[in-house]
């Protein structure tokens, strides 16, 4: 062999080169998911837009101009955010505080489980359980009474929903809270403190925009959670009044008045409401910090 | 204005202890601390060497005893009322702060003008070198650089006390000496009292003007780097100041020395903790044995690396006792080879109860 040859690459292998891409036989187990989520997401949202702008009389528009057009149907709309805004404010805000206690807390697990059984039990038991509770002729009213204090009505009305919103929504916010937090270097705030910042200024410089990130992300589900409200909403109530949300006008239109193209476009209307409040504040989230919430190495 | 630490004359710890739970990982602390000292508290780990150090930075409370700087009681106090600055074993940097705000933090928190903690920045920034680096975030800087910003958060608050946390624990070899030059250097310059919790003994050595050897939450021995180095008070604390060789030992006085009688082998040391006689330990460091044709200990070598200067030696002695030696002659596994020792370099001590 002489000292000058130059050899030809190696040709690389197709398996190879994918490899370098991490991409093998285990990826195919992706396949089942993707088709599950072509099936039944994309495939009836799609179909769900189309007919929307398939009314039963009218123009293509007319769902739309109806909705927009009708108090008793775009009203449903301002009664949605009305309760999911500050339910979601709610149970976002009041689970930091409690997160940043529970987080020192060593039977951290107990407390976990407690909070966990409202999701678990879903919101029609969790609605019952507030009819029976709060009711006229609940313990709650009847212990008033006890005390010469007139009944006061918790149920059938705004109170009622928001009352359930925050028990049924507050332990995932919770939970999902205290999960970022955690995540963030406890040193960080023993740093600051060190440095002279007292528990206020800890939490408004350090462990708030830390958790900002979160937060936002927090704020986005909770708020699609308590946005598409449904059975509190008609159970706990005034379904024809002050708690006729958007999906209630959505259900009567497809079982009531059996008119599917308008029940799809409340439904596309809902679905862009929910979105535009996501996007707002996922694009609010481009203001704050984004990296790690540790120390850097180490 | 250059940046100075705040005056005092003496930080005093009285009977500091902790408890955790039933564990006392603090036993009863006593140390002063005069302004400009650098203290390294040394020893291994779980020895409460970093207990110590969150109870002086206020982070954990003590369980009893008190803190004193100069005749103001602090152990009450909150860590953001200490004023002292400390640097984190991981740096504990604000990852969202640029390296100047992160700098800026404590200076801030006092309600210094704004104008004042930029200078005061800018100065710290050039004490630790990193004066064209203070708009980048903590996450951009190598991990030599974070240390240094760490140091410069701390110092820029002008504490009368630095703590220090294992700082150098996370960098590799090259970097931890060239900070620990940097360190001492920052010390000297702006005057505080420095304590530095450590593991390293070297580190101790080299940086310390006292040592506090300290175990199982006890302070062992306090001295300068070359008392506990030449003469360290326990076994313990020798076996942690490197001496390798602890001979278990049968003792008898001759004048001022001491004859021992490691496994039959003759040896002379000089008593420390031991004065009698009787069951004892004999220390010594694996450079105090010297190979020699002479030497009353006949040992048969079982490793010998290479370290450049010198062998690193290990070797079995007739009745199988392990003896860790340094030559600088060629040695190899297998020789057969005599060590001595100078009766001053034998350090004796009495054999622990346990």
């Amino acid at each position: 062999m002489t000292g000058g040859e130059i050899h030809a690459p190696e040709p690389v292998s197709l398996r190879t080169r994918l490899k370098l891409h991490d991409i093998d036989g285990v990826t195919l187990l992706v396949v089942p998911a993707v088709l599950f989520v072509l099936a039944l997401f994309v495939y009836p949202f799609a179909y769900g837009f189309v007919i929307s702008f398939q009314p039963l009389k009218g123009d293509w528009l007319e769902n739309y101009r109806k909705f927009f057009s009708t108090p008793f149907l775009y009203d449903t709309i301002a009664a949605t955010f009305w309760l999911a805004i500050p339910a979601t404010l709610i149970n976002v805000g009041i689970s930091i505080p409690i997160a940043m206690q529970v987080r020192k807390v060593r039977r951290r697990r107990i407390l976990t489980t407690i909070l966990v059984i409202p999701i678990t039990l879903g919101t029609v038991l969790i609605a019952e359980g507030l009819l029976n509770y709060l009711g006229p002729q609940g313990w709650f009213n009847r212990t008033l009474g006890l005390f010469g204090i007139p009944s006061v009505r918790l149920v059938h009305n705004y109170i009622g929903v928001m009352l359930s919103l925050i028990l049924s929504g507050f332990p995932f916010a919770f939970l999902l809270t205290l999960s970022y937090i955690t995540g963030i270097d406890p040193s960080l705030e023993q740093a600051a403190s060190t440095l002279g910042a007292k528990p206020r200024a800890r939490f408004r410089h350090i462990l708030l925009p830390l958790l900002a990130q979160g937060l936002a992300i927090n704020l986005c589900l909770s708020f699609v959670q308590t946005f598409s409200v449904f059975p509190s909403a008609v159970l706990l109530g005034a379904p024809a009044g002050s708690t006729r949300v958007i999906s209630i006008a959505a259900y009567q239109a497809a079982y009531e008045q059996y008119d599917n193209s308008m029940a799809s476009a409340i439904a596309m209307i809902m679905g862009f409401c929910q979105l535009a409040v996501v996007g707002m504040i996922l694009g609010a989230r481009s203001f704050v910090y984004r990296g790690a919430a540790g120390g850097g190495k180490g | 204005m250059a940046i100075a630490a705040r005056d005092f004359r003496e930080l005093r710890l009285d009977g500091m202890s902790r408890n955790f739970g039933s564990v006392n990982a603090l036993k009863s602390v006593d140390l002063a601390v005069r302004r400009g000292e650098f203290i390294a508290l040394l020893g291994p780990s779980g020895c409460g060497k970093s207990t110590a150090l969150n109870c002086l930075a206020g982070l954990l409370t003590l369980s009893s005893g008190k803190i004193w700087l100069d005749s103001n009681r602090i152990d009450e106090l909150k860590p953001e009322d200490r004023g002292f600055g400390m640097v984190f074993q991981n740096y504990a940097l604000f990852p969202h702060m640029s390296v100047r705000k992160n700098i800026g933090f404590g200076l801030a928190m006092q309600g210094l003008p704004k104008a004042d903690i930029e200078r005061k920045v800018e100065e710290a920034l050039a004490i630790v070198r990193l004066g064209d680096q203070g708009d980048k975030l903590p996450g951009q800087l190598s991990g030599g650089q974070q240390q240094r910003v760490a140091i410069a958060r701390a110092i820029v608050i002008e504490p009368p006390l630095v703590l220090m946390d294992e700082p150098l624990s996370n960098l590799d070899a090259k970097l931890r000496l060239e900070m620990r030059a940097e360190i001492r250097r920052i010390h000297e310059l702006i005057g505080s009292a420095t304590i530095y919790v450590t593991h390293d003994q070297e580190e101790a050595l080299s940086l310390a003007d006292r040592i506090v050897v300290m175990r199982a939450g006890e302070v062992r021995q306090v001295g300068t780097p070359e008392d506990l180095y030449v003469r360290p008070a326990h076994a313990d604390v020798a076996e942690f100041m490197g001496y390798r060789n602890l001979l278990p030992a049968k003792a008898t006085k001759a004048g001022n020395l001491l004859s021992l009688d490691i496994g039959g082998v003759a040896l002379q040391g000089t008593p420390v903790e031991a004065t009698g006689g009787g069951d004892v330990i004999a220390a010594i460091r694996p450079d105090d044995f010297e190979v020699s044709p002479g030497g009353p200990l006949p040992v048969t070598v079982t490793s010998a690396q290479y370290h450049g200067h010198d062998f690193y030696c290990s070797g079995r002695g007739t009745d199988g006792t392990e003896y860790y030696f340094r030559t600088r002659s060629r040695v190899q596994k297998g020789d057969n080879v005599r060590l001595g020792a100078d009766p001053a370099r034998v350090l004796v001590y009495a054999r622990a109860v346990s």
